[in-house]
């Protein structure tokens, strides 16, 4: 028998796995570019749309719309990337938070005029509901799920940047953007390319989190603190960092809403403030 | 910049800024317009004054030293809860109230300056947003002090100076808003007009060079800091008293974020992009509210949009921009 603790820490873990998957992608474009892309989140929203019009309107499978999630927003990252956020990559950090802003206020605008203010409801794939129990402790399937798709991101994003050439050219300009320009590596395609996948992961995170938290069009901006504090405390530009960060995010807010849940949101934020305080660079930052 | 290719010596030059100009004065007559022309809207007119002198306050932070804060509500909101509770503990006597809120917003404000003094770039705007919201979370749990998110009630606020009573019009509330912003702003004008002004603006430009002539950085920006934050307690307080309420709103992340798309959309670093801002924000989202509520955040992405990709000064700098050119042919 498992003392009630794991339980705790594994729904932490997994609601870590969740925010790892949704921040990720901003970490390491925010390594790259020092952009401060504060509409992460509504990428990761638009990849939650995507999905729940999927299956409620299309009758596809869960599982066929995740994929959908992850090509719609990195498609739209794309377009905006583009056409606004190229210009401003030598801006000021005041601009770049504004523009962002802006089109998350737009975002949480348009949500609400296609899909209303409700909650979306969606149905799990009947091997996805329910828990399986394992030595006394029951397990949401779910959860061991998102465990699992947090992994295998992890590796791939872990693979892909040692040993392909692209990864190569990403750590390179990552380490050092000026040198990597003398070597001829394109660093703003990098960029653009990376942004992609940065917010892909994000709309697959969104899709991901509809199931665990919910899907609103507020979403934009609450999870965009949780996904700005794992980044700033994992450290820029470091996957390992982020998925560290996210994991004591997870835990400690699971875990603080389990344990004192008069403290609420308290305890993240706190965290948060005295890891930098501590370690202005985040906790695997290098700058 | 224009200004700071002036060729003149620094005594001169900061004389010519500190002068008056004819159009400074036609502002602030303005401001008087309300009481006579829009007597309906002199409640909305009282918000607009507190706005702008909460977008001052953050504009001597962000648009002199530089430092991008995501949190400056925190002070709103302790000015806000001090004056209120200093009413309902205390007496209701609105100037001492003002007097507490600022200073207690501003012990807060220099105790949290050492922090932000220490950093720069993305870890301050998270530092800024995580105190603030560290505060908001105290202020929401705090429900036995701050009444939590069913906000403070039972504020009663004495006549001003016995004389002006707080009228269901808001002839006092406004009258009492403006005062405050305009002695406040007299004192924003004098400190940015001053060689400290000058140093703050030269960190903006560089905090690494500025220590090397004699300005030492962080000790300019946690006093930079200190007063806007008893600026933006002064503007809490005024908002507590004259609406005689307090909600979680005053200091959530919402009001830093507005404050923000204030102070760029009428310009940050000059001392009136913050005041014509709020004019123009407070105003549109009067009338947008009215037609349709949920959608106002849609304009207000675009609007943000539009600044920075077309209006990198805000409204006042490009409005000066074009009059530059205009004397010059």
């Amino acid at each position: 028998m498992l003392p009630p603790f794991f339980g705790v820490l594994f729904d932490g873990l997994a609601y870590g796995m969740l925010l790892f998957v949704l921040s990720v992608g901003l970490s390491v474009t925010l390594g790259l570019m020092n952009f401060v892309n504060l509409a992460h989140c509504a990428f990761a929203m638009l990849g939650g749309y995507v999905t729940v019009t999927l299956v409620n309107e299309f009758h596809w499978p869960f599982l066929a719309t995740l994929p959908a999630a992850f090509v719609a927003a990195a498609l739209a990252s794309v377009v905006l990337e583009r056409f606004f956020y190229r210009r401003l990559y030598r801006a000021s950090d005041l601009d770049q938070v504004l523009l962002t802003i802006g089109f998350a206020f737009i975002s949480v605008a348009v949500a609400a005029y296609i899909f209303g203010t409700l909650q979306q409801p969606i149905q799990a794939p009947e091997f996805l509901r329910g828990s399986s129990t394992f030595l006394g402790l029951a397990f949401g399937n779910y959860r061991m799920f998102l465990i699992g798709v947090a992994i295998v991101v992890t590796v791939l994003l872990i693979a892909g940047l040692e040993y392909t050439r692209f990864g190569a050219q990403v750590r390179a300009a990552v380490d050092n953007q000026r040198m990597a320009r003398g070597l001829g590596i394109d660093v703003d395609r990098t960029f653009a390319a990376t942004f992609a996948l940065g917010s892909g992961l994000a709309g697959l995170g969104g899709a991901l989190a509809i199931e665990i938290v919910g899907l609103d069009p507020s979403f934009s901006f609450t999870y965009l603190v949780y996904v700005l504090i794992i980044v700033s405390v994992g450290g820029l530009g470091s996957i390992a960092g982020s998925f560290a960060a996210a994991c004591l995010i997870g835990v400690s807010d699971i875990a603080g809403k389990y344990y004192a849940p008069e403290l609420g949101a308290f305890l993240i934020y706190l965290v948060m403030v005295v890891v930098l305080m501590w370690k202005p660079a985040g906790l695997f930052g290098k700058r | 910049m224009s200004q700071m290719s002036a060729p003149t010596n620094p005594q001169a030059y900061l004389q010519s800024l500190s002068r008056w100009r004819p159009i400074e004065i036609v502002f602030w007559l303005a401001t008087l317009l309300p009481f006579f022309l829009f007597p309906d809207y002199l409640s909305l007119a009282s918000q607009i004054a507190i706005a702008a002198l909460f977008a001052l306050s953050l504009d001597l932070i962000l648009g002199y030293a530089g430092v991008v804060s995501l949190g400056h509500a925190a002070f709103f909101g302790i000015g806000a809860y001090s004056a209120g509770i200093f009413s309902k503990l205390v007496w209701g006597e609105p100037l001492t109230g003002l007097v507490v809120a600022a200073i207690l917003a501003g012990l807060v404000g220099y105790a949290s300056s050492f922090i932000v003094s220490r950093f720069r770039h993305l870890t301050l705007i998270m530092i800024t947003l995580g105190l603030g919201l560290l505060l908001h979370e105290a202020a929401n749990r705090a429900h036995w002090l701050t009444g939590g998110s069913d906000g403070l009630q039972g504020v009663s606020i004495w006549p001003v100076l016995g004389l002006f009573k707080f009228d269901l019009y808001g002839y006092t509330a406004y009258g009492y808003a403006l005062a405050a912003l305009f002695i406040c702003f007299l004192a924003v004008r004098r400190i940015t007009n001053s060689p400290f002004g000058l140093a703050l603006r030269g960190i903006r430009e560089n905090w690494v060079r500025m220590p090397a002539i004699g300005a030492a950085s962080r000790a300019h920006i946690r006093k930079a800091y200190t007063i806007a934050a008893v600026i933006a307690g002064i503007a809490g307080a005024v908002l507590a008293q004259t609406t005689e309420t307090v909600s979680l709103e005053s200091i959530s992340f919402q009001r830093s974020a507005d404050v923000l798309v204030m102070l760029v959309l009428g310009g940050a670093g000059r001392l009136y992009g913050g005041l014509v801002g709020s004019v123009i924000f407070m105003i549109a989202r009067d009338q947008f509210s009215g037609i349709a509520p949920q959608y106002w955040y849609f304009w207000i992405g675009i609007l943000l949009v539009m600044v920075v990709m077309f209006l990198p000064n805000g409204i006042v700098g490009g409005l000066s921009k074009i009059t530059a050119r205009w004397r010059r042919k």
